[in-house]
């Protein structure tokens, strides 16, 4: 269009625009070119960074760490002098154990949102319960770290009497509320998308509002929701900086929800600017670096999958 | 267009090459320290400040340890060693063949490191023994009761141990300092990112116990005093007793050059033994060599 009114313009006064379209013809391949480099960036940086994690795990995948050792011990004593001892269980089961507690509390609260905002609520509240949701979303890990290190750990210690306030029950309420506006978001939208007829035919046969939510909009969106979840956990799984300052960073198996835990992520955060660069405790936490990138690979390629089940479905 | 972001490109390229050259060719003194990991923070922050004084010096900063240090040192690598140990009688009888002269030491700091307890722990004193039954692996102390606090008072019987990340110096030193050669820590202890972190996890938590530079109290925690062994009376981490060496977890801090420093490297110790160079060691939770107060 603009380029149009400057056709016009040149073509009576101004010189100088002709020689602009001329170059902005020729860039036009140049242009593509780049868009497309941007494109293709995604991948390769993708690519990159799996064989740059890769290749400083090597020295300690190919000799030095026994692999059974790794996954099953649960004494991580890297910096020993002795006998350094590299097992990750209990590490594994830190961030299991505080993934499973956040989406324990994150996917009720999340789907209970979700619908509330889909269907029982409209007008100027939808508005600023997306809004406020959204910006919860917004606010950055290392601020979240602080709410459960400085307020969600001594209420903690009062309410329970805990001896400890930074442990699993704060990492996972933390966790939580980190992950509950994408699964709001991803939910209201899996909601959204079922179509309008389900629920008028719903109403026609005498059903009520909840009726309608759970025999009929939970059974159609059911992959959306179920991807919205995946997308949450993925979320927890991969923080860092929160659960390292609400965990308590502590090697060893939780016993209960009050005991303090260690993830595979806080570990790698905390130790990799004091090992030394190029030895085995370097290596071994990139090694950690790999089991992380599978799991979330693995759960995103999940979601994923559900999420294109979604579409095939309303296809 | 295309044209003049080439031309502003090019220009900030020159500039940028410019200042290198500048950089290069000013700093025409380089002075090259290297050892102690523990000391490293400290030297870097010696290093900063004394550049923005003297722009004409800048100091190279190098980590990997007390004995890499001297090693260095030895070589020629480095003009001064950092080492938070003594130079051991072979290293100096080395330093003597190879470099016909000998080594030269300054202590320029000590590092003593307190013991934190929640301000409401009516515990005053601990012993080494118990410190190393507490932290170490085969140690069984893990009940507040256990050193005569009354149950009840901290809200839990349980022992909450504070460390700091495995692999930080502070962590190897009190390792070494408690539990002695050759042991491990005990798995199951908070590990606190940094110095201050140690402090404020203290501060919240009535049950534990952690360590960390004395520079790091505040109003919440309490310090404890530490005696050798169980049964004798405490001594507090002060100045004065890190100084004399009465304080058990504390080491001096140790430059060493080869024979007697001249030159900006003599200027440099000078400057970091004055009470400016002093006030660093201070600000970051060290024993500086002359009371500040």
């Amino acid at each position: 269009m603009s380029n149009a009114r400057t056709a016009v313009k040149t073509s009576n006064t101004r010189r100088p625009g002709v020689a602009w379209r001329v170059v902005l013809d020729r860039a036009e391949p140049l242009i593509e070119w780049i868009i497309r480099l941007c494109g293709w960036s995604a991948i390769f940086f993708v690519f990159a960074i799996f064989f740059f994690v890769f290749w400083e795990a090597v020295p300690a995948l190919f000799g030095g760490v026994n692999l059974i050792e790794f996954f099953t011990s649960t004494r991580w004593q890297p910096s020993s002098e002795v006998r350094p001892e590299y097992g990750i269980l209990a590490l594994l089961v830190g961030t299991v154990s505080v993934t499973a507690l956040a989406m324990a509390i994150a996917v009720p609260l999340g789907l209970g949102a979700a619908v509330f905002i889909s269907e029982f609520c409209s007008g100027k509240l939808k508005e600023i319960l997306k809004i406020v949701i959204e910006l919860l979303a917004a606010i950055p890990s290392i601020v979240w770290g602080f709410v459960g290190y400085m307020v969600l750990g001594p209420i903690i210690i009062w309410a329970t009497g805990a001896a400890v306030g930074v442990n699993l029950l704060n990492g996972g309420i933390i966790l939580a509320l980190m992950s509950v506006p994408i699964i709001v978001s991803v939910g209201e939208d899996a909601l959204k998308a079922v179509p309008d007829s389900y629920r008028e035919a719903a109403l026609s046969l005498g059903a009520s509002r909840w009726e309608i939510v759970y025999r009929v909009l939970f059974p159609a969106a059911k992959n959306g929701l179920l991807a919205a979840v995946l997308l949450g956990v993925g979320r927890a799984i991969g923080e860092t900086m929160a659960v390292l300052m609400c965990t308590g960073h502590a090697v060893q198996i939780p016993h209960g929800l009050l005991d303090p835990i260690c993830t595979l992520t806080a570990t790698i955060a905390s130790e990799l600017g004091e090992s030394v660069s190029g030895g085995m405790h370097y290596s071994v936490l990139f090694m950690i670096g790999l089991v992380l990138f599978l799991i979330t690979f693995a759960v995103n390629l999940a979601a994923d999958l559900v999420v294109k089940g979604v579409r095939n479905e309303q296809r | 267009m295309s044209l003049r972001f080439n031309l502003i490109l090019f220009c900030l390229l020159l500039a940028v090459l410019a200042c290198g050259c500048d950089r290069s060719r000013e700093n025409s003194v380089a002075i090259r320290n290297e050892g102690s990991d523990t000391m490293v923070n400290i030297a870097q922050a010696w290093a900063e400040q004394y550049n923005q004084k003297h722009e004409d010096v800048s100091v190279q900063v190098l980590g990997g340890g007390s004995g890499v240090g001297i090693a260095s040192l030895i070589d020629g690598n480095c003009d001064m060693a950092n080492t938070s140990r003594k130079m051991k009688p072979d290293e100096m009888k080395i330093v003597r063949e190879k470099r016909g002269d000998e080594p030269k030491e300054f202590i320029v700091g000590y590092d003593a490191l307190a013991i934190y307890v929640h301000k409401r722990n009516p515990l005053e004193s601990i012993s080494m023994e118990e410190l190393a039954d507490l932290y170490g692996e085969e140690g069984k102390l893990t009940k507040w009761f256990e050193l005569g606090v009354p149950v009840g008072t901290l809200g839990t019987d349980k022992i909450i141990r504070i460390n700091r990340q495995s692999g930080s110096g502070t962590y190897f030193y009190f390792r070494k300092a408690v539990l002695g050669k050759g042991k491990d820590m005990k798995l199951g202890s908070i590990g606190a990112n940094g110095s201050k972190d140690a402090v404020s996890l203290v501060s919240r938590t009535p049950a534990a116990i952690g360590y960390s530079g004395m520079g790091y109290a505040t109003d919440d925690v309490k310090i404890l005093k530490v005696s050798r062994r169980r049964g004798e009376p405490g001594v507090a981490p002060t100045v004065a007793n890190a100084r004399s060496g009465a304080y058990p977890i504390t080491r001096p801090l140790r430059i060493y050059t080869i024979g007697e420093p001249a030159g900006p490297v003599k200027e440099y110790i000078d400057w970091i033994l004055s009470p400016e160079g002093q006030e660093i060691v201070l600000q970051l939770g060290y024993v500086p060599m002359e009371s500040n107060e």
